[in-house]
């Protein structure tokens, strides 16, 4: 069965830094991402077609769906870019992480037992007298954990800014460092260890579904190779759409907490 | 036993114990969630998000226990 590592793959070294093959897909999904913006922009036309069209209806939706957890437009329109762009980067790793040739193309090296591949994980099967390395050439961006944590920390350290930005830095930081009473001062410590346990929250929830979705389909293909994988593509493609939009509505609850003051909840 | 076999017993223990709560979890914030939207239809898209949001906050429990079980298996 092909071998599956927990940490993603480096292709080649740029000095000591390794550009991993999950590092590939997700520039590749940046590429993706930026000629659909720059397609999409150059032929804007007052009377949409069919492109702009949709365009437009999945930002209207959007829109909605912010409107209903902040609570007006204007504020939904000041975060909807950093929300969407969360949404639709992770959508488009997820969705181009189970394209046929993911996991599936690559480079085999063959190599004698006293070398050990630079930087990969070694099992005890791999050490024989010549045995061949199979590394693939692109890997679903997520199942990486510092894909996951970069963005989590991304989200987590934008929603302080988001909210420091609205209501000033003072009441900001009020709501972590609050002097009124031991309680308020045990419950701001407490809301800064939260703040620490969303981001690993955020990174653990998107790794996880990704890798386990990866492991799965390796080992169905591995089990049954003929019209079996078919049903756990469809959970994949489900999975991929779901965590992307559970990632980016989490960022947002959390945006919308930020934005407003203490005692002006609910 | 060797280390390997506790290992083997490890990552099962932890996939299959670490799923218990999160499943108990999800199924009880969808009953409640039908519930109220079977009592209120009209405020069924709260519900609806608030209710998805729950059940990822709760999914993320299983999914910490599996991330435990592919560490003690593969790393």
């Amino acid at each position: 069965m092909h071998e599956i590592f927990l940490s993603a793959e480096p292709l080649f070294f740029i000095g000591t830094y390794p550009f991993t093959n999950t590092l590939l897909l997700s520039l590749l999904a940046v590429g993706v991402i930026a000629l659909a913006g720059f397609l999409l922009q150059k032929r804007y036309a007052e009377v949409p077609g069919a492109a702009q069209g949709v365009a437009e209806i999945a930002y209207e939706e959007f829109a909605s769906l912010m409107d209903s957890v902040l609570g007006d437009r204007k504020k939904s329109e000041k975060y909807l870019p950093f929300v969407a762009t969360i949404f639709i980067f992770i959508l488009v790793s997820n969705w181009l992480g189970i394209l046929p040739g993911v996991g599936s193309l690559g480079i085999e090296k063959k190599y004698l037992s006293s070398e050990t591949v630079t930087g990969e994980h070694v099992s005890s099967e791999a050490l024989a007298k010549e045995d061949h390395h199979f590394t693939p050439l692109l890997r679903a961006p997520a199942s990486d954990l510092n894909f996951t944590l970069a963005l989590a920390i991304l989200t987590v350290v934008m929603v302080n800014v988001f909210g420091i930005a609205a209501i000033g830095a003072w009441k900001h930081i009020s709501k972590f460092l609050n002097f009124s009473s031991p309680i308020n001062f045990f419950v701001g410590i407490l809301e800064f260890i939260s703040e620490i346990a969303r981001m690993i929250s955020f990174a653990f929830r998107l790794f996880g579904n990704v890798f386990a979705g990866e492991v799965l389909l390796v080992v169905i293909a591995f089990l049954v190779p003929f019209a079996a994988p078919v049903p756990f593509f469809f959970l994949e493609i489900f999975v991929g759409f779901i965590q992307a939009f559970v990632f980016a509505m989490l960022a947002l609850v959390f945006i919308a907490i930020a934005t407003v003051e203490h005692g002006e909840e609910h | 036993m060797e280390t390997e076999a506790v290992k083997l017993w490890a990552t099962m223990g932890a996939i299959a114990v670490g799923t218990i709560a999160p499943a108990i979890a999800i199924g009880m914030i969808g009953s409640k969630g039908a519930d109220a939207i079977g009592r209120n239809p009209e405020a069924a898209p709260k519900i609806q998000t608030a209710m998805i949001l729950a059940i990822a906050f709760a999914e993320a429990i299983a999914i910490y226990a599996l991330v435990v079980a592919l560490i003690i298996k593969f790393v």
